[in-house]
């Protein structure tokens, strides 16, 4: 009796800490996650953001709007011409301008296109990060087409800026819509494969699925949106429930998952691109004539005085824009109610009880983007 | 839920609020279009009302308002405003509360962080750069600043040493 007591108390287990980051592989970026841990469990996650933080939201009160749309690319950078098309719409709705149906199906065309991208650029890097290196090649190679596309009409690759208050810096470039096509052909008959090289995989799915469960009401209450919280099922589309642009144009599914485990996340952002390929197709033969830029905005955008909000769909949820303005020409206030941020501390509750490997895997689909987060 | 029902079932709860409406709102008598996207209807309370609001917002089956999407602060000259923008998921409606914290020298409101989990972090945002305190939050620290970070940059009466911002 003595002695077996004796055994328990030798053999006390202690909890203790690991610093995951800030320079981490698997955190793409500049996060640390500081990992409470017994033995080998997961207790707590506590996130510390801030490092890479620019206070943009501060930079924008002495901006002029013309000028805030180019900050807007240094937050998700995966996302940057929606990002950018959330400002140019909140000063377009403030200023009651109607862009023409030329812009308005140029620009659905290039934020899907920058889902496609963004979404491969994360199917090669989680493949990365659960030990498959074939699946970063692949990513990169495919977005490659994407990104010579982009340089070809906006001259840029990653922060394109192409959008401007009132339609589009230039008009698209003649071998646009051929390119494009050319490459949703080629892609048409690689993303099954690339689907298959993971799903069909017994240690990927062994280590994804019933991982790192995100229930509808817990997706709902921290605030999670984008393809993470559709994998749970709820249903926050912007793109369904306020349609921008010419999203009420085209004809697509809002993806909806139920199980809410990584596995489902994974195949919600695979489904998605599917979706994305289907409406550049229904818009890309069907681009209407029309002038690339409203000569109705002026060089110098000063919005009435009030407060507006705009949202759009990034590839990882709804960025939202909150502008108080007072009538100058810089907003009294502005804040970027960002995807990143909101879904990033969703991981402490998800995480808890998996193993550390399992948060890799987690964290790869929540699919985070630091400078998103941390603005 | 419209608009005006919505005003109607929360005028009833307290005598002392204000209703303002959104920059952009359709006025078809004046021949006002709306922008979509900002219609919402904004709800003024003081700071003691809050817990009571948010509870029954969230709590009313009705109401339901359960998806908070953004919370944030603005400093005006006189007051901080505290504002939130919810969501009913199930009914497709949405809100602005907005609080009005007159204290500049010492702003302190309610957590709501029980009632959205989400609210936790935001809440820690507002705190670490405009310095109003949430009473009842289960851990209130710096969150993008350095824990010894002096100051809240976006008070408007923030003063940066090296002038970054305007450079």
């Amino acid at each position: 009796m003595i002695a077996e007591k004796a055994v328990k108390e030798e053999l006390k287990t202690q909890e203790y800490f690991v610093n995951m980051g800030p320079q981490h592989p698997s955190t793409h970026g500049v996060l640390r996650l500081m990992l409470e841990l017994d033995g080998e469990i997961i207790k707590k996650v506590t996130p510390h953001i801030g490092y890479i933080h620019r206070s943009i939201e501060k930079m924008c009160e002495k901006d002029s709007y013309r000028q805030i749309v180019h900050l807007t690319d240094r937050m998700d950078y995966l996302s940057s011409h929606m990002n950018n098309e959330a400002v140019c719409l909140l000063v377009e709705n403030a200023l009651e301008i109607e862009v023409s149906d030329r812009v308005k199906v140029i620009r659905t065309i290039m934020t899907e296109l920058t889902r496609l991208s963004s979404h491969q650029l994360w199917w090669g890097v989680m493949g990365m990060d659960l030990g498959a290196l074939t699946t970063f090649l692949y990513g990169f190679r495919d977005r490659e087409l994407i990104n010579d596309i982009f340089e070809e009409t906006c001259g840029a690759r990653l922060t394109m800026n192409y959008f401007t208050p009132g339609g589009l810096m230039w008009d698209i470039h003649p071998n646009f819509q051929k390119r494009v096509k050319d490459f949703i052909t080629h892609f048409k008959t690689k993303l099954p494969e690339y689907d298959d090289l993971l799903s069909n995989n017994v240690i990927f799915r062994n280590r994804t699925e019933g991982i790192g469960i995100l229930t509808k009401e817990d997706a709902i209450s921290f605030g999670v949106t984008g393809p993470t919280a559709r994998a749970s099922g709820f249903s926050n589309d912007v793109r369904k429930h306020k349609p921008y642009s010419a999203y009420d144009r085209v004809d697509f599914k809002e993806i909806l998952m139920d199980k809410g485990d990584t596995y489902s996340r994974y195949k919600a952002r695979i489904l998605e691109m599917w979706e994305s390929m289907s409406i550049i197709e229904q818009l890309i033969d069907n681009i209407p004539e029309g002038e690339f830029q409203s000569s109705a905005v002026k060089a110098v955008i000063k919005l009435p005085k009030g407060e507006y909000y705009q949202r759009v769909e990034t590839a990882r949820g709804e960025l939202g824009v909150y502008v108080v303005s007072d009538g100058a020409k810089s907003p009294y206030r502005l804040k970027f109610r960002s995807p990143g941020f909101s879904n990033l501390f969703v991981l402490d509750h998800i995480a808890r009880g998996s193993k550390i490997a399992d948060l890799v895997a987690i964290m790869s689909t929540i699919d985070l983007v630091v400078p998103d987060i941390d603005r | 839920m419209d608009r005006q029902s919505l005003q109607n079932i929360i005028t009833t709860w307290s005598s002392e609020i204000e209703f303002s409406a959104a920059a952009v709102v359709a006025d078809e008598e004046a021949g006002i279009k709306a922008a979509p996207g900002t219609q919402f209807l904004e709800v003024i309370i003081k700071p003691n009302q809050l817990l009571e609001f948010a509870n029954k917002l969230r709590n009313e089956a009705e109401l339901s308002f359960d998806f908070m999407f953004s919370l944030t602060c603005v400093d005006f000259a006189d007051y901080f405003m505290m504002v939130y923008h919810l969501r009913s998921i199930a009914h497709n409606h949405e809100l602005v509360l907005k609080v009005k914290i007159e204290d500049k020298e010492k702003p302190e409101v309610e957590s709501l962080c029980h009632i959205w989990r989400t609210a936790e972090f935001l809440e820690r945002e507002v705190y670490d750069l405009f310095g109003v305190a949430f009473t009842n939050h289960p851990d209130l620290r710096r969150i993008l600043m350095d824990d010894d970070w002096k100051g809240y940059p976006l008070r408007k009466d923030y003063v940066d040493a090296v002038n970054m911002i305007s450079l």
